[in-house]
């Protein structure tokens, strides 16, 4: 028989995509007989929020801020251009811009309030990332894939909460004590406050909750009416962040 | 073929040179790995999550799935395909045993030349071998 060139062809095309086949079944097939499950004890909620309680937040306290970056490993460079920082006092008129005005009483003047990151319904940072490492999950915490991180910084750009900080430098040998139930971030990744997405699956309440002993932070859901964090919302008058930047942000400052 | 006399030996010799480790036998040897550790002999049936040769083939897959999952999609808990449930943690669980990690990851590593940068971030707990 004569093998023209088309022939020739038509043959060597099937058996190639016979021969692909078997393989392309696998792939589609997936990882069988292994299944994955939430943690049985992960506290759930359908919008996590946290309010703060400003008359009950005394200034001189820290311990939030120490329980939160003993609990995540967070860094300290000792100085201010290399800060790394999850949750931290910031003056008042630093925090509230719009808030401010000449005949305030020296108390709110002086008055430093605690910041995070505020887990925006609309994070600016999220939009931003190229990665897709800083990602809003269904129950609305703003959780970052360190894994992903490429250290580009549009995210620490695009925050208009000053939430994010970079690691110049390899963070470890900076940590006081470092705790072995939390990875550390290494050099060239961005990091922030993760609400304790890890606390959460252990059915415990974030860092900065559990040691204000002022009972200041109030955690929960937002979309559960039973939730004591409703309560306080509807009781109490609360004011957000620029709230004019259209971020909706999730931290409650009750005034 | 111009100095066909010189070129062939030479290519001969070049070839012999470089293969020479490989007909000597004299490549390093794979390393042992050691599996005595006490959280592994306390084990009744010794067996990791998975069989063997599926660990040895793909822990690495299975590694980079587990931290997509915990990671982006809240799962924390691995079933296996004998039903036996594992919590998806590096340190914990894989650590939790093969608490050599020296002598268990870091040499087989070595021996292939791949640099894992799982410790650069996650924290190794105390080698207790």
């Amino acid at each position: 028989m004569e093998w023209s060139r088309r022939t020739f062809l038509k043959v060597a095309g099937t058996s190639a995509l016979g021969l692909g086949f078997k393989p392309a079944l696998d792939a589609l097939a997936g990882n069988a007989g292994s299944k994955l499950l939430k943690g049985p004890s992960a506290l759930a909620a359908k919008r996590w929020a946290m309010a703060i309680d400003l008359a009950k937040c005394p200034l001189s306290c820290t311990d939030c801020v120490a329980a939160c970056h003993e609990t995540h490993n967070v860094p300290d460079f000792g100085n201010p251009k290399d800060e790394v920082k999850w949750i931290w006092r910031e003056p008042y008129g630093d925090v509230f811009p719009a808030q401010e005005h000449k005949f305030m009483g020296a108390g709110w003047k002086e008055k430093s309030v605690i910041v995070l990151c505020n887990h925006c319904e609309e994070p600016a940072c999220v939009r931003v990332c190229p990665t897709q490492a800083t990602f809003k999950r269904p129950d609305g915490i703003v959780m970052m894939d360190y894994h992903r991180c490429i250290g580009c910084r549009f995210c620490v750009a695009g925050c208009p909460y000053g939430a994010r900080s970079m690691n110049f430098r390899d963070p470890r040998p900076f940590i006081k004590r470092v705790n072995p139930d939390f990875p550390t971030r290494t050099r060239g990744v961005v990091e922030k406050c993760n609400f304790c997405v890890e606390r959460l699956e252990q059915g415990l309440p974030p860092a900065c909750v559990a040691a204000c002993q002022e009972k200041a932070l109030t955690f929960g859901d937002l979309e559960n009416s039973a939730a004591q964090i409703q309560e306080l919302l509807r009781a109490h008058f609360a004011i957000r962040r620029k709230p004019e930047l259209g971020t909706h942000p999730q931290v409650y400052y009750l005034v | 073929m111009y100095d066909a006399g010189k070129i062939i030996p030479g290519v001969v010799i070049f070839i012999g040179l470089m293969t020479f480790p490989m007909w000597l036998g004299r490549s390093a040897p794979p390393p042992e790995l050691p599996i005595n550790t006490p959280a592994i002999q306390q084990l009744g049936e010794k067996k990791c999550l998975e069989a063997t040769p599926y660990m040895k083939a793909n822990h690495m897959e299975l590694l980079d799935s587990w931290r997509n999952e915990v990671v982006r999609d809240e799962k924390r808990i691995y079933v296996a395909s004998d039903g036996k449930q594992y919590e998806m943690s590096l340190s914990h669980t894989c650590l939790g045993c093969h608490s050599n990690k020296d002598q268990f990851c870091d040499r087989c590593h070595n021996y292939e030349g791949v640099k894992p940068s799982c410790w650069n971030c996650h924290v190794a707990p105390k080698e207790k071998a």
